[in-house]
């Protein structure tokens, strides 16, 4: 992709790459520190005649979201952790509806009311599974300013190939961070569009839910002729409630394997410096680029560091973290949380011995910390 | 010759879910019955329902429909009604969905006066889950969270609903279908925010301990708290404890529909008007 350079922050190229993704829709509330994505959409969407409105609360913003994301349009809400445990109930729905959206989480440090102004990761596993039930949520994680915008883009496009809610995690230094980044051009990001499939045939033949075992739904955009009913229900091909026994049971697997089964599609990873890395650092979001400076002063000091940063975090590329921890004795997870990736990291070497290097006080973890760690190892 | 409900419905998903004697089925096909007098295309209409024996609404009839989570019918319509403004929008949902946890999306709803019809089908009860007690559950009757008698205070939904700001309210029960249907017309025919009171029965889960165990017994006491509001308005402020007035309590024409004060906002950041000033609602605060 052609790039062009912008001065920015984290926020707001968030906000850019949904109108260049065709966004027309926002509904949310304000929440620090995720805030300026609602106040540059409240500028930019009606500009391209796009709708962004401030709803009574996180509930209505989701909902508002599901609704015009029924019609047809791609819609986006933002917020940060105290609202993503509102919104889970109706992320839910949109899971077993079928309805996909973007969902970007600004994370904050929590629980509860938390340190509202102060980073964290602490929404990492939250964002795994934010409702009840069986599904397989797909999570993407910015790594850089460039990327609020390259990952916010990549979200859009597979909410309509996955049929189902993508979830962006920033946090709060990424989101506030204020820098130049070099992102594709609007004309290349638009050329990039991968719409949602529909379908033309006669609405007598249409169904919506009935596609293959591994396939998300179908669902044309409302009010073109193809009457059909979205619930959250257990459902049948057509959309209808049904308890009966094999429909039920063959949804929710379908939920699971359209994703598991294609997660190829949804790999996405940085190696840093892995090629001779004795020591592998796995870190992800504003974190990895304290941990690439602080690889490049353990390189000074003679000692072979590497990075590995997940940016598709859900599903975990568990089978590529596994190939290097086979090789690799000297293994650090870095993240603002008390060990949340750490445990999927463990899972997916097949190892306890992982080393985890923590920090939950609401403040970022310096290359020092890291450097220092990476010596005790 | 009979009006023929088979175009609007699911043929497939009858029998309803809906108890014998239930008024849910006399609400449906007088809304059916208003569809077609208003001639508008099944396709051009978007039913919204939450959860309750209501929430069963929008599975029953042919039209684009969407069946939500507890509470969030009006949340959802606002995304669908803004996204496709030229559409009709209708909300169906019962008195413990839209008062008590969806309350802050109707009143809100109420509020910004978008183009949505909410239809309150108000039993006094939540009847799906088996009695227990409502936001307009009458005081003293038994529900199976208070047995003792719900000590609770009643929302009034049409105060409610004219004090938050819809431009339309309205209460009729299921006693009389025809004026059912004809509050219906008129409230999708209005331009804002509708909100309809519906009263209907719910013999098997209000009744079965509060003396009225049949549907009649049930909508005689929904006859003897109701009163149309001509009659209402003569009675002595007496008298008026108590009783529901049915009929067109509020229409205001003048309001702002909010769809169309977001095309305002459109021009504004397209630079098409100026900017909207608080002069410009000077005359409406």
């Amino acid at each position: 992709m052609a790039t062009r350079e912008v001065i920015s922050n984290g926020n707001e190229l968030a906000a850019k790459a949904a109108i260049d993704a065709g966004c027309k829709f926002f509904a949310g509330y304000p929440l620090t520190p995720s805030s300026e994505v609602m106040h540059e959409l409240s500028d930019l969407l009606p500009k391209i005649g796009g709708v962004a409105i401030q709803m009574e609360d996180e509930i209505g913003g989701i909902c508002a979201v599901i609704g015009a994301a029924m019609t047809g349009q791609r819609a986006l809400t933002a917020t940060s952790g105290p609202g993503m445990s509102l919104k889970a109930e109706n992320l839910g729905l949109a899971q077993m509806a079928e309805v996909p959206l973007v969902c970007i989480n600004v994370m904050r440090g929590g629980p509860s009311t938390g340190l509202p102004t102060r980073v964290s990761q602490g929404d990492v596993l939250q964002a795994k599974n934010p409702s009840h039930g069986d599904y397989k949520s797909i999570t993407l994680c910015a790594g850089s300013l460039a990327e609020c915008y390259t990952e916010t883009l990549r979200a859009f496009n597979l909410a309509d190939r996955f049929m189902q809610p993508v979830i962006v995690l920033l946090d709060e230094t990424i989101g506030h961070m204020h820098g130049k980044a070099d992102i594709p051009t609007a004309e290349d990001a638009k050329a990039a569009i991968v719409p949602r499939k529909r379908f033309d045939g006669d609405p007598k033949d249409y169904f919506p839910y009935g596609v293959e075992h591994d396939e998300p739904a179908v669902l044309n955009p409302m009010f073109e002729g193809y009457r059909y009913h979205f619930t959250g229900l257990h459902h049948d091909k057509n959309g209808y409630p049904t308890e009966e026994i094999e429909t039920c049971r063959k949804l929710i697997q379908r939920l699971e394997d359209k994703v598991e089964l294609h997660k190829d599609e949804l790999e996405s990873y940085e190696e840093f410096m892995m090629d001779d890395a004795e020591v592998m650092i796995i870190a992800y979001g504003s974190v990895s680029l304290a941990a690439k400076e602080s690889i490049r002063h353990l390189r000074k000091e003679g000692i072979k560091a590497g990075l590995f940063r997940p940016i598709t975090i859900w599903p975990s590329p568990a089978e590529k973290v596994k190939e290097y921890t086979d090789k690799i004795k000297k293994v650090l997870v870095v993240e603002l949380n008390i060990g949340q990736y750490h445990g999927e990291m463990q899972r997916a070497a097949a190892r306890l011995d992982i080393a985890g290097l923590f920090k939950v006080n609401g403040r970022p973890i310096s290359p020092y910390e890291i450097v220092n760690k990476v010596k005790e190892l | 010759m009979a009006f023929n409900y088979d175009k609007y419905l699911r043929l497939e998903k009858m029998p309803t879910l809906w108890c014998w004697g239930c008024g849910d089925g006399v609400i449906l096909k007088s809304f059916v019955r208003a569809i077609e007098k208003m001639n508008i295309p099944q396709d051009d209409i978007c039913v919204v329902s939450g959860i309750g024996c209501s929430g069963r609404f929008s599975s029953y009839v042919d039209f684009n429909t969407v069946h939500t989570t507890h509470g969030r019918t009006v949340a959802y319509a606002t995304g669908i009604k803004l996204a496709c403004p030229t559409k009709l929008v209708v909300c169906v949902a019962g008195d413990g969905d839209a008062l008590a946890i969806g309350g802050n999306h109707t009143i809100h709803g109420c509020r910004r006066n978008i183009d949505i019809t909410l239809i309150i089908i108000n039993n006094f009860i939540y009847g799906l889950t088996n009695s227990q007690t409502s936001p307009t559950t009458p005081r003293g009757m038994w529900t199976v969270s208070q047995k003792a008698g719900n000590i609770d205070p009643t929302f009034n939904t049409c105060n409610l609903a004219i004090a938050a700001g819809a431009s339309f309210v309205g209460r009729e029960s299921m006693l009389d279908p025809k004026k059912l249907e004809k509050i219906f017309i008129k409230a999708m025919q209005h331009k804002g925010f509708a909100c309809l009171d519906i009263l209907s029965n719910c013999h098997i889960n209000l009744g079965r301990k509060n003396k009225m165990l049949s549907a009649m017994a049930n909508l005689e006491w929904i006859d003897s708290i109701t009163a149309p509001k001509k009659k209402y308005d003569a009675m002595t402020p007496e008298e008026q404890l108590n009783i529901l007035p049915t009929g067109i309590l509020k229409q205001d024409l003048e309001a702002d529909e909010y769809c169309d004060m977001y095309a305002e906002v459109q021009k504004v950041q397209q630079g098409l008007r100026k900017a909207l000033s608080q002069d410009d609602f000077a005359k409406k605060i």
